[in-house]
């Protein structure tokens, strides 16, 4: 399969490899995925009180399509507040890193993460979650 | 020699021709070479065609042991697979409309199986045993009185592992089913003997024993007789078992390529475990690395291993200097795990991180151990990024965790 440059690059130069405190009260954790299919993203973000995400950080068990689209998003939304964060779509992810069509799922998974991570914190804060979501996070 | 990138460690999909192959198969194509068609009976040109073919026939029927007469050329295994198949079926099918054959055959036997179901036969898709082996009791038990034909691999494409084929061939024999025997895999690496293995029916691929691509076989017995009944219509050629003009270039190609393996596959062979075990010896002490498949009853040039928490895509991809193929399929558009390894009962997460790495010929220590560096150090980057691989150090049991699908 023939990957992008971007994807290339993400997957060779991955940003903001790695993993936070999930007890820690100003971070969220978004788990989605399956080993079973192939892929597992952890999302972190550490969200300050104005609700903005100073930091984020990801972990990601896939091809290099899904590791890019974690690797981006993560550049994405650092210093977005969580409701812009939310707001990401799958479809802008695909076309930065001109996925093929056999690859979308991979954005669309990085979307759901991002979700996960923006619930999870909220939940956190104690605000209102909507009970509708894509996916639950698997694990903490 | 200079080490030519990316390394080639796919000799199960494909080999290069031979060098001694190629010189044999241009000689058969020019004016000045050996052009005719070997189906005329009226002049030179077609006299040497014809023998030229025929010295290819027998040199493919030594290297089993078989009468020439029982070979018959056709495009590749596949072909082969699907006239062995359908031809035995579609002939026998007054005396019963039941196959056996398992779940981790070639997509040819496959495939050729799901047709026959659809055209009213019944099929038996055998599991094999966790080592990859389908075993003669596997197969007794299987065996009803409307029982026609059995068709197993004698080595698996993926998993490199071995059938005991003699013994399930006795077992046919007694029971009077034909058995077919895909070969395509082990012709060229294992002995094979068909005066002494009760095998009616087996196919052979030329560029699986660095022959060209195009051209195979189908050994069809003659004591007891088999038959057949035609898939390919036309002149009558190959005794009316496959019709069409011969290619001379590509027989004297398979023919030249089996007298060489003929001659070179017990030295070829140690070379190759040797190959194995070195690349092995600086992999496994990695924590999280299986062998697929049995590890003693395995061909020599194949090893399928899986490396738990990294997935087998992006380990090929970080691997852009060694030519090797995923375990699974990811690489095509199904995004599904390897349905040979599913069946052996590896689970998802393990069949999706893993890699088969095939040696041969042209493969070097040298090669062997870069490959090995590289692989190493791969898995131990993607193994940073993976959060699987963080909860396994956390000792999380992964299987016990509700992973949500999608």
């Amino acid at each position: 399969m023939a990957y992008s440059d971007k994807v290339i690059d993400h997957y060779e130069h991955p940003r903001n490899v790695g993993r936070m405190d999930d007890k820690a009260d100003n971070v969220g954790t978004g788990m989605v995925g399956a080993p079973a299919c192939g892929d597992v993203m952890r999302l972190q973000i550490q969200v300050n009180a104005e609700g903005v995400i100073e930091d984020a950080k990801f972990k990601t068990y896939g091809c290099g399509s899904a590791i890019a689209s974690s690797s981006l998003l993560t550049e994405w939304v650092k210093g977005k507040t969580i409701d812009e964060a939310e707001q990401i779509k799958n479809t802008a992810i695909a076309e930065e890193l001109a996925l093929p069509p056999v690859k979308i799922h991979c954005s669309v998974l990085a979307e759901d993460a991002i979700k996960a991570a923006v619930r999870n914190i909220r939940e956190k804060r104690g605000e209102s979650v909507e009970a509708a979501g894509t996916q639950e996070s698997a694990a903490g | 020699m200079t080490m030519k990138l990316p390394i080639y460690l796919d000799y199960s999909a494909t080999c290069p021709v031979d060098p001694r192959v190629a010189a044999k198969m241009a000689e058969q194509l020019t004016m000045e070479g050996n052009f005719g068609n070997p189906a005329s009976r009226s002049h030179l040109y077609g006299w040497k065609a014809e023998e030229a073919v025929e010295n290819a026939r027998q040199q493919v029927a030594e290297l089993i042991n078989a009468d020439p007469r029982e070979i018959v050329w056709t495009s590749g295994a596949t072909e082969s697979d699907n006239l062995a198949i359908k031809g035995a079926a579609h002939f026998y099918q007054g005396r019963g409309k039941h196959i056996i054959t398992s779940k981790i055959e070639h997509k040819a036997v496959l495939d050729t199986c799901r047709q026959l179901e659809r055209e009213g036969f019944e099929v038996t898709y055998l599991n094999p045993r966790e080592d990859g082996i389908v075993t003669p009791q596997q197969v007794e038990e299987a065996l009803r009185e409307d029982t026609i034909l059995v068709s197993l691999m004698h080595v698996n494409n993926e998993i490199g592992v071995i059938n005991d084929i003699a013994a399930i061939g006795e077992l046919c024999r007694s029971r009077k089913v034909i058995f077919h025997v895909d070969a395509a895999q082990s012709a060229g690496k294992l002995p094979i003997d068909l005066q002494e293995m009760k095998v009616d029916l087996m196919s052979f691929s030329a560029h699986k024993v660095y022959g060209p691509k195009g051209i195979g076989a189908l050994y069809v017995r003659r004591k007891p007789r088999v038959r057949l009944e035609a898939q390919m219509h036309g002149g009558g050629h190959e005794r009316g078992m496959r019709s069409g003009t011969l290619p001379t270039h590509q027989i004297v190609g398979m023919g030249e390529a089996f007298r060489i393996a003929k001659e070179e596959m017990v030295q070829e062979g140690e070379r190759l475990v040797s190959l194995r075990n070195r690349f092995w010896d600086q992999i496994k002490d990695m924590e999280e690395v299986h062998i697929n498949g049995s590890a003693e009853q395995r061909v020599p040039g194949n090893l399928n291993v899986s490396f738990a928490f990294v997935e087998g895509e992006s380990l090929i991809m970080s691997l852009r200097d060694l030519a090797i193929s995923s375990g699974s399929a990811c690489t095509s558009a199904s995004l599904e795990p390897s349905y040979v390894l599913r069946a052996l009962g590896v689970n998802d997460e393990l069949a999706h991180s893993s890699l088969r790495f095939s040696f041969g010929r042209f493969t070097s220590e040298q090669d062997v151990d870069t490959a090995a560096t590289a692989v190493r150090k791969a898995v131990e980057k993607l193994r940073e990024l993976s959060p699987l691989w963080d909860m396994y150090k956390d000792g999380v049991d992964l299987n016990k965790i509700e992973w949500a699908a999608h």
